[in-house]
């Protein structure tokens, strides 16, 4: 950075502009502020998502039995009180875009992103603070659509998350691919554009805004995981919008990109030589990577809340960060493992089957990392590391069952089964969603000055992580007895009579699981007004943004940015008094920075 | 009911939250409360951790112990199932044991290492020995599961047609399924979706014209001749499908606009499976179940449920709509006469059109 720039950037910080309450408030460009908009959409969403997940489970546990919840909420949908088929498809396709994209990637990666890149490696703002805004207020847009697509006359889209054509292409062949897919579209392919705004934003920030002294090899691993998260979307994401856009296309205008051969409702369509494979190839070619963009920036935060409350460096930080990079590349090139009975080429199956596999040996680094991580250290269990702690064990228990979906021969059998749901929602649900808390306990006194209350944090993680093992653990099972998932019911197979009670065990934990969610909500509300005033660094932490004061201002630090001497993880060295160097504090005379 | 119970049990979580909140409100009062850990909160963490390990292992033990006997591990229906079983069993045994060690690693050193006042934590930035070594258990470990898994994926895959296999078509179209077979000649007759009539009852869209279309059987339940192997060709006339077969441990999606295919053996007859031990229990187990909810229907005045006899399924395993919950059709696997005699019954499809 040019002296030059510095100073400008100085007066900048000392003489604030004029604000009002719109630009402070609602069209901010500060990034603290626009990460704030982001984690609230974000929960307002994962609400909805996680609401519409309780309704499918009291479905799936009670099936034709009239329910006075599903009336009240889903109105038309459930006359007398008994819920609608093609809702309960629409329930399981916006759960799944909501939680996916609304909350994991925009509710994590926007908000953390946006709070940490500037804070932690020492900027005043992002490259570009409009940009940012625009990030913002395009997804809070497509938030908006997302919604809106719920209240239209024939239900909203229902073709699944993964809106495979020709289902999601013909209104005819179920009414949310009417005007509810419609929105579904347009609100994607604003998304996308904000993510890419995003996304672009958060490199150019990390690459050229680094404070002095701050290199590469000092970046705290979760600056590490936001700016490879972004490069992956930035890879991927456009292919998502480019298949989005021919499958607006084909619905509108009459092309055949996905569409070939169609007899449905007595007659024939038009559509000629297109395939539902190559929409299965582009989806996937954004899908699996995505599973990472939710992914990474959890354990980002994992690897620093770990380090900070066990109070000890992060084993093999080299490591962590090539297992990070070796990750972002196998996951462009697996996609083909959701398509294994697609009807490609085997040939291609086997390739598939290679490469996903591979991906297991930097996931397992990064666990048996954390785990040493843990070893011999004075572990701080504030609620941020029992999820950081919580998110290790569900990373490992959902991610072993990878080798099993990841092996062609073997997904035969158990692909699109309950297996497949359990599998998923631990390994990046469950984990991504841990991810999220962690970060929100993390950083809450940064964001909002005050401190969340620790007991009501432990209750919510206790509660949460039986009732996830509660819930996801027993979908193992039914899975590889062949119950495949997107069933409205079971209860059409007398075959699979034995496992409704396996049903009501999962709803019942879920529901559980779902109303502790509840405390983190009041938690987070009321520790906004009520809380306790937090102190600059509460964790004794040694990024930077605990060196930024207390009051946010703009342009983050009163005065010259700091300038950062050391790594990240300088917890218990050996000739300090504190168990914690922050990264602002030049070397002792004779002391040995580690070499990385 | 049901909702009533939930609405209660949703009202009464509601209020021991708030409770819960008064509680700690009025303990926290009494003391300096910073809202960071302390030796306290450490260690009641570190014991509920353990705890948290003891309830992984004992949650694991009751699904086996009550839900062990559902997973498809054993008693395949068709011959190259017992190959796909071996390898999951395998790659279950190796998941089980890694799960198992790696969380008690987890959980354990998060309770003997929970931190107190005063004690400092080791300074342990890398090792690159133990790095090595954990890179490349996995390596060995999955290079052992991709290569035993690539040869069963190719045997599989890429099977061979003879003479004597059969060639049948499973056709699916919202929400059914359709089996198509080839006749005396083996060889299914074209079509197109573009050719159905379905004033003259071709459903499929056979080509009327072709000579080997006019000996093909349009059926809607599936009969295989058992030890015989069957190569399937899938189409779809509307929207994705998937035809799963779990018993016969197969599975391949119906793509309109292309014809896809998977082939097996059945190595076991109807008859047989239901004669096997498993199944029996199985059997059992359901039609307790379903008395029991007779009972129910009974008492409200509603017809009971009729008793369970084991079938194979083909079940649609691709989301394709409001009723992709009901999409199946039965599949009979007999002996050769059995199937022979069966087949002789159906109509051939120059006989199956309505002429007018």
């Amino acid at each position: 950075m040019s002296a030059h720039v510095e100073t400008h950037m100085d007066d900048h910080g000392h003489h604030h502009h004029k604000e009002t309450f719109v630009t402070k408030y609602i069209f901010s460009q500060d990034h603290k502020m626009i990460s704030k908009q982001y984690l609230i959409t974000g929960l307002i969403m994962g609400i909805i998502g996680i609401i519409m997940s309780l309704l499918m489970r009291m479905q799936l546990a009670w099936p034709e039995e009239p329910n006075a919840i599903f009336s009240a909420l889903l109105g038309k949908w459930a006359p007398d009180g008994v819920m609608d088929a093609d809702i309960y498809l629409a329930l399981v396709t916006i759960h799944g875009t909501i939680m996916v994209f609304f909350v994991l990637t925009a509710g994590l990666s926007g908000t953390f992103s946006n709070l940490l890149i500037p804070l932690q490696i020492g900027a005043r703002d992002m490259a570009s603070g409009f940009l940012n805004m625009l990030s913002y207020w395009m997804f809070f847009l497509s938030s908006v659509i997302m919604v809106i697509s719920l209240f239209v006359e024939m239900g909203p889209a229902a073709a699944d998350w993964t809106i495979y054509p020709p289902l999601s292409a013909l209104p005819m062949a179920q009414p949310g691919s009417g005007a509810g897919m419609t929105l579904w579209l347009v609100s994607m392919a604003i998304f996308i554009a904000s993510s890419l705004l995003g996304s672009l934003n958060y490199i150019v920030t990390v690459i050229n805004l680094r404070t002095k002294g701050m290199s590469m090899t000092r970046l705290p691993l979760t600056i590490w995981a936001f700016l490879i998260t972004a490069v992956i979307g930035v890879i991927s994401f456009p292919v998502l919008l480019s298949a989005a856009l021919l499958l607006i296309m084909d619905r509108s205008f009459g092309t055949s990109f996905f569409l070939s051969d169609i007899f449905i409702q007595g007659e024939v369509l038009h559509y000629q030589g297109g395939s539902p494979v190559l929409f299965e190839h582009l989806f996937w070619f954004l899908g699996h990577p995505e599973v990472y963009i939710v992914l990474l920036p959890a354990l980002g935060i994992t690897s620093e809340v770990i380090a900070t409350n066990a109070r000890k460096p992060i084993f093999g930080y080299r490591a962590m960060v090539a297992s990070i990079l070796a990750i972002a590349f196998l996951s462009t090139i697996v996609w083909g493992h959701h398509m294994f009975v697609s009807g490609m080429n085997p040939f291609l199956g086997s390739v598939f089957t290679f490469t996903t596999l591979l991906i297991a040996i930097p996931s397992a680094v990064k666990a048996f990392n954390y785990i040493t991580t843990l070893w011999k250290g004075n572990l701080q269990f504030n609620p941020a590391m029992l999820f950081s702690i919580g998110l290790v064990s569900t990373f490992i228990t959902g991610g072993l069952t990878g080798i099993i979906l990841g092996d062609s021969a073997l997904d035969i059998n158990v692909h699109d089964t309950y297996f497949v749901v359990a599998h998923f929602h631990l390994v990046m649900g469950i984990s991504a969603l841990y991810g999220l808390f962690a970060g929100v306990y993390h950083w809450y006194p940064k964001m909002f000055r005050r401190m969340m209350n620790k007991n009501l944090g432990y209750i919510h993680f206790w509660v949460t992580a039986i009732s996830a093992y509660g819930v996801f653990f027993p979908m193992h099972f039914i899975g590889m007895a062949g119950l495949p998932r997107r069933y409205y019911t079971n209860s059409a197979f007398p075959l699979f009579d034995e496992m409704s009670n396996v049903n009501v065990v999962i709803t019942t934990f879920a529901l559980i699981g779902g109303a502790f969610q509840l405390v983190f909500i009041w938690n987070f509300f009321y520790s906004m007004f009520y809380g306790k005033k937090t102190v600059q660094n509460p964790w004794k932490s040694n990024t930077l943004e605990w060196t930024a004061p207390i009051k946010h201002i703009h342009g983050n630090w009163e005065g010259k940015i700091p300038s950062v001497y050391r790594w990240a993880y300088d917890y218990s060295k050996p000739g300090h008094d504190e168990d914690f160097v922050p990264q602002n504090i030049p070397l002792k005379e004779g002391e040995e920075e580690l070499q990385h | 009911m049901s909702a009533v119970l939930t609405i209660l049990v949703l009202v009464s979580i509601t209020v021991a939250i708030w409770q819960m909140v008064k509680i700690f409100d009025l303990a926290s009062a009494k003391k300096e409360n910073t809202e960071v850990a302390d030796d306290k909160d450490n260690r009641i963490n570190g014991y509920l951790m353990m705890g948290f390990l003891i309830f992984i292992y004992g949650f694991t033990i009751y699904n086996m112990v009550k839900w062990g006997h559902f997973p498809l591990l054993s008693n395949s229906a068709s011959e190259h199932g017992s190959q796909i079983d071996n390898l999951l069993i395998i790659s279950l045994v190796i998941i089980f044991i890694v799960q198992t060690v790696t969380q008690f690693l987890l959980h354990y050193f998060s309770f003997k290492y929970r931190g107190e006042k005063g004690k400092k934590a080791m300074f342990y930035a890398d090792n690159d020995k133990l790095e090595f070594i954990w890179t490349i258990i996995p390596v060995i470990v999955l290079a052992g599961l991709i290569i035993y898994g690539l040869f069963t994926w190719s045997d599989i895959m890429n099977f061979e047609e003879d003479e004597d296999s059969l060639v049948v078509e499973l056709y699916a179209q919202q929400f059914n399924w359709k089996a198509r077979y080839a006749g005396e000649d083996n060889v299914l007759g074209k079509a197109n979706i573009r050719l159905i009539n379905i004033d003259n009852a071709n459903i499929l869209g056979l080509d009327e014209a072709d000579p080997y279309a006019q000996d093909d059987v349009i059926t809607t339940e599936l009969h295989l001749p058992v030890g015989r192997q069957v190569i399937f060709k899938m189409r779809s006339q509307d929207v994705l499908h998937s035809a799963y077969m779990p018993h016969f441990r197969a599975q391949m999606n119906c793509v309109p606009g292309m014809v896809t295919q998977f082939s097996f053996t059945p190595g076991m007859t109807t008859a047989e499976m239901r004669q096997t031990p498993e199944m029996i229990d199985k059997v059992a187990r359901i039609n307790k179940i379903r008395a029991d909810k007779s009972e129910e229907l009974i008492k409200k005045g509603e017809e009971p449920l009729d008793r369970y006899e084991f079938d194979y399924l083909l079940l649609c395993n691709k989301i394709c709509g409001k009723s992709h919950y009901n999409m199946q059709m039965k599949i009979v696997v007999e002996s050769e006469e059995e199937y022979n005699a069966w087949m002789s019954e159906q109509k051939v499809f120059k006989n199956s059109l309505v002429q007018n």
